[in-house]
C-alpha cells in the first residue's frame, strides 16, 4: 500500500466534517510527501482519520496525540508531525499538553476536530460546548461557559493560530497548508458540525466571516466570537510569529565524552 | 582502620551533603571503599540532614548503628547522635555554637568567617577530621580545590587544618575509584545501551537521574526533556522511541502511577521504553525523602490489560548500571516495556564504584526490519517479534493503542483480537528463557539456613548473612520470574526468611508460589536497615 487511501471501512455519519478534514489531510500529505509526514490522533471520533489515511502514524491514547507528536518531532526533526486531536481529547483531557507544546514551540501542527462535545461517547458536554448545551451528562443544560480554544493557545504563547469550517474544503486547504508551512507550533481549529448529536452546519455557515489578512491585534480578533452565540465568527489565520522552535534549541550537541570518561571525572 | 562509620550532619543549608561527599572523596584517595547513605527531611532550610559515611577496606554497603566519628555542624546533631557513638569513637563540633562538650571543639564558623565565608564551615569542619584521621594536608587540599570558590574554600582548610590535632595515622591502601550514586550509574548504563532521550518530571529520589543526564547533554549527545507532567513524560517518550530514539524516563511511585496508561500503551503498542522507578515511602505522598521497597506489587501490575514487561531489582550502583544497561537492550530486542525498580537508598546513596562492571555494558542492535515499500509493523512470525522499522523511510510504520491487524489498522474482529494477542505473548517463553540465562538470582555464602532479599535490603542483608553464616539469596528479576535459579539457589535450605522494606511483605508473597516461607523480617520506618537490625533477627 504505497497510496496514501485505505481500504478500511469508514464509519463517520454522513455528513460529518471529519470527510472534509481527510480530503484535505490527504492533499497536504501528497504535498509534503508521504515518507516525510507522520500524524498521530488521540480517540474520539476524530482519530478514526488514522485508519483512514495510510501514512507513518501513532494512534495513541485518549488526551495524548500532542504529546506523542512532540516526541517524534524532537526525535527526527526531518518529519512533519501532524497531531490530530478533538474538542475533548485536547481541551478536556490533554488540554496541559496542548498548552505546553504551544509554551515551547514545538515545530508540530495540532488541528483540532471541533464538534463542541464528545460524539465517540454519545453526546455528553465538552470544555467548549456552549452554555445550556443538552447533552447525556447535561440534561437541564450545560452550567459551564465555553473554553475559547485559540485564546487558550494565544495565552500560552502560540506561534501560529487558525480556524477554519469543514464546510468550506477550499479554504480548509489553504488554512491547513498554511500552518503545515509554519515554523513552529500551529494550531488550526476546524469548526465542524456533528450531524448526530450537534448539527451546527447553518449557524457556522451563517455567521462566520473570512478575515482578509491576519489581523494586526489578535487578542481582540480571537474574542471576537464567544463560542456561545455571541459574535461573529472569524476564519483563517489569528497570528503568525517567527520564533526558534524547541527541537532548534535542543538540537543534539553531538557526542565528545565516553561513559569511561564520565566515570574518571567522578575519582 | 579497616571499618569505620563516619556521621556529618547539621540544618538543611549548612552542607553537611557536600561535607560528606568531601570526605568521601578524600577517603577514596588512601583507596578506602566508601558507601554514603544520605538521610534527609523535605525541605530546604532547617531541619536536620545527615550523612553516614561506611568506610571498609572491603566494600561494606551497610550502615550500622554506631559512629566512630561524629561531626556536628549544629548542636542538634550533637544531641541527635552522641548516644550512637562507639568506644573508640570521636566527636568534633562546632564549638562556635556549642559551648562545651565531650570530644574536640572546633571554632569552624569563626574561621570560615574570617579567611572565607561563613557557608564554608563544613569546609573546616572537614579539615578538622581530615586532620584527626590521619589525612595528609595535600591530599585534602587536592580535594578542596576542586569544589566552588576553591580560593577561600582553601584558606578555611588550611586553617582549620593547622588548628587541629592529628589522632590517628591512616594507611594508603590503594588507588582511587569513581565514586557514583545509583541514579549515576543507571544513567551511564542507559547511555552505554545508547540511551538518546531522557525524559522525567521531577521527583524525589530520581530527580537526580535528571540533574545527572541534563548535566550530561552538550558532553554525552543525550536530549534530556522535562515535559509538563507524568503523562505527558512517557506519552512524549513513546512518541520519540515509535520515531527511533532509545529513550528512557525516570520517576517515582506517584509519578509512575501517572504512567500507568503509557505502560499499558506500551504494551499493546510494542513500542519500547525504559522506565526508572526508584521507590519512596507511600502511599501517596508517603515520606518522601526516606525509602520503602513497597512497589514491587504496582511494579509487576500497573498498567491495564494483558501484556509482558520486565521488572528489575538492582541493589546497588553496580547492579543499577548493569541492569537498566539490560534493561534497554531487552526492550528493544522484544519491544516490551522495562521497568528497572530502584529504591530511595541506591538512587540516592554513593558508592565506591566497580568498574569492572563496565565489561557488561554493551549495545544490542534492535531487530530491524528491511523497511521496504511494504512493511507489516505487527508483522506476526514464529517469535511474535516484527521487525523494527522508524518512520522517515520508505516504509510505512503505524503504531496503534487500539487493537490492530498486522499493518497496524484498528481491528475489533474475534479472530484478529485473538491473533494479535497470541502474537505478543509468544515472547512470553524466550524472555523467560532469557532471564534464566542471565545471572538474575544472586548466592551469597552457603548454608541451610537462607534469607532472600531485593533492592537496597541487599546491602544489609548481605553483611548480616555474613556474620550469621546465613546463605543470602538475591532476587534481581520479577518480570519474568528466574524460576530455575531460584529454585537451585534454595537447594538444601531448610529455614527461609525473607528481609524488605515495606509493610505487606510483597516479595515474600511472591517467593511463596515458589517455596515454603517460615518468617518475614519486615522494615518500615524508611530508614534502611542496620546491619544489626537484621542479625538480631537471626540469633
Amino acid at each position: 500500500m504505497s497510496d496514501i487511501n485505505m481500504e478500511t471501512e469508514n464509519t463517520w455519519c454522513p455528513g460529518c466534517g471529519n470527510f472534509a478534514i481527510e480530503a484535505v489531510t490527504k492533499k497536504v500529505i501528497k504535498k509534503i510527501g508521504r515518507n516525510k509526514t507522520a500524524i498521530t490522533a488521540g480517540i474520539g471520533c476524530h482519530a478514526k482519520i488514522i485508519d483512514y489515511v495510510n501514512v507513518n502514524s501513532f494512534y495513541g491514547l485518549h488526551g495524548r496525540p500532542v504529546s506523542l507528536a512532540v516526541g517524534i518531532k524532537l526525535a527526527n526533526p526531518e518529519l512533519s508531525v501532524l497531531a490530530f486531536s478533538g474538542d475533548g481529547d485536547s481541551l478536556n483531557e490533554g488540554i496541559s499538553h496542548l498548552i505546553h507544546a504551544a509554551k515551547r514551540n514545538s515545530d508540530i501542527t495540532v488541528v483540532i476536530h471541533q464538534n463542541r462535545n464528545f460524539a465517540l461517547t454519545v453526546k455528553q458536554f465538552t470544555a467548549s460546548s456552549p452554555k445550556g448545551f443538552v447533552s447525556n451528562s447535561s440534561p437541564e443544560g450545560n452550567v459551564e461557559e465555553p473554553l475559547n480554544t485559540l485564546e487558550v493557545a494565544n495565552s500560552a504563547g502560540a506561534t501560529f493560530i487558525s480556524r477554519s469550517f469543514s464546510g468550506d474544503i477550499e479554504h480548509l486547504q489553504e488554512t491547513m497548508e498554511k500552518a503545515v508551512e509554519h515554523k513552529g507550533f500551529s494550531l488550526i481549529e476546524v469548526l465542524q458540525s456533528c450531524p448526530a448529536w450537534y448539527d451546527t452546519n447553518s449557524y457556522y455557515r451563517e455567521n462566520s466571516y473570512k478575515m482578509e489578512k491576519v489581523p494586526k491585534n489578535p487578542d481582540k480578533k480571537i474574542r471576537e466570537w464567544n463560542y456561545d452565540g455571541e459574535g461573529k465568527i472569524p476564519l483563517g489565520v489569528f497570528k503568525k510569529q517567527e520564533k526558534p522552535t524547541y527541537e532548534e534549541k535542543m538540537a543534539r550537541k553531538g557526542k565528545k565524552v565516553s561513559v569511561e570518561e564520565v566515570l574518571k571525572s567522578k575519582i | 582502620m579497616e571499618d569505620f562509620q563516619i556521621l556529618i550532619g547539621g540544618a538543611a543549608g549548612q552542607g553537611s551533603k557536600s561535607a560528606g561527599r568531601l570526605i568521601a572523596r578524600v577517603l577514596n584517595r588512601y583507596g578506602y571503599k566508601i558507601y554514603v547513605y544520605e538521610d534527609y527531611p523535605s525541605l530546604i532550610r532547617g531541619g536536620h540532614n545527615f550523612s553516614l559515611i561506611r568506610v571498609s577496606k572491603d566494600n561494606k554497603r551497610s550502615i550500622k548503628r554506631q559512629v566512630d566519628f561524629l561531626l556536628a555542624l549544629n548542636k542538634d546533631t550533637l544531641e541527635r547522635h552522641r548516644d550512637k557513638l562507639s568506644g573508640r569513637g570521636c566527636i568534633i563540633y562546632n564549638a562556635d555554637e556549642v559551648d562545651e562538650a565531650e570530644g574536640i571543639g572546633a571554632p569552624i564558623e569563626t574561621i570560615a568567617t574570617e579567611v572565607g565565608k561563613k557557608i564554608m564551615q563544613n569546609t573546616a569542619l572537614c579539615a578538622y577530621f581530615c586532620k584527626a584521621v590521619g589525612i595528609s594536608e595535600g591530599v585534602m587540599k587536592e580535594v578542596v580545590e576542586t569544589l566552588p570558590a576553591p580560593d577561600k574554600n582553601l584558606k578555611v582548610a588550611e586553617k582549620a587544618y593547622q588548628k587541629a590535632e592529628k589522632e590517628n595515622d591512616l594507611e594508603d591502601i590503594g588507588d582511587p575509584v569513581p565514586l557514583v550514586t545509583g541514579n549515576e550509574a543507571l544513567s551511564l548504563g542507559a547511555l552505554e545501551a545508547g540511551l538518546e532521550n531522557y525524559f522525567a518530571y521531577p521527583m524525589t529520589p530520581s530527580t537526580s537521574i535528571l540533574h545527572f543526564l541534563a548535566g550530561l547533554e552538550t558532553e554525552c549527545d543525550v536530549q534530556v526533556m522535562q515535559p509538563e507532567n507524568e503523562v505527558g513524560v512517557i506519552n512524549t517518550a513513546l512518541g520519540a522511541a515509535y520515531a527511533g530514539r532509545r529513550s528512557m524516563v525516570g520517576t517515582s511511585g506517584g509519578g509512575f502511577a501517572l504512567m500507568a496508561e503509557g505502560v499499558s500503551l506500551a504494551g499493546i503498542s510494542e513500542t519500547p521504553i525504559v522506565i526508572i522507578e526508584s521507590q519512596r515511602a507511600g502511599p501517596a505522598s508517603g515520606v518522601p525523602t526516606y525509602n520503602a521497597q513497597s512497589d514491587l506489587n504496582f511494579a509487576l501490575n500497573a498498567g491495564h490489560g494483558d501484556f509482558l514487561r520486565f521488572v528489575f531489582t538492582p541493589g546497588d550502583a553496580e547492579e543499577a548500571f548493569y541492569l537498566t544497561n539490560l534493561a534497554m537492550n531487552l526492550s528493544w530486542k522484544y519491544q516490551v516495556p522495562a521497568i528497572v525498580l530502584i529504591d530511595k537508598d541506591i538512587s540516592e546513596s554513593t558508592f565506591s564504584f566497580d568498574q569492572s562492571v563496565m565489561e557488561k555494558g554493551e549495545y544490542w542492535e534492535e531487530s530491524r526490519g528491511e523497511c521496504g515499500k511494504h512493511y507489516d509493523r505487527y508483522e506476526d512470525n514464529e517469535f511474535g517479534i516484527s521487525p523494527l522499522c522508524y518512520p522517515g523511510k520508505e516504509a510505512t510504520v503505524r503504531n496503534n493503542s487500539y487493537e490492530h491487524n498486522e499493518y497496524g489498522t484498528t481491528t475489533e474482529d474475534p479472530d484478529e483480537v485473538v491473533k494479535m494477542q497470541d502474537k505478543r505473548m509468544k515472547k512470553k517463553p524466550l524472555m523467560e528463557e532469557e532471564i534464566e540465562r542471565l545471572e538474575m538470582v544472586k548466592v551469597f555464602g552457603e548454608g541451610k539456613k537462607a534469607l532472600v532479599t531485593w533492592g537496597s535490603s541487599k546491602m544489609a542483608a548481605k553483611e548480616a548473612g555474613k556474620k550469621a553464616g546465613w546463605k543470602v539469596i538475591q532476587i534481581m528479576s520479577f518480570a519474568p520470574f528466574p524460576e530455575k535459579r531460584f529454585k537451585n539457589a534454595l537447594e538444601g535450605v531448610e529455614e527461609l526468611v525473607v528481609v524488605e522494606e515495606n509493610r505487606l511483605g510483597q516479595a515474600a508473597e511472591i517467593i511463596k508460589r515458589y517455596t515454603e516461607v517460615d518468617r518475614k523480617v519486615l522494615k518500615y520506618d524508611g530508614r534502611p536497615f542496620y546491619e544489626e537490625e537484621i542479625l538480631n533477627e537471626l540469633n
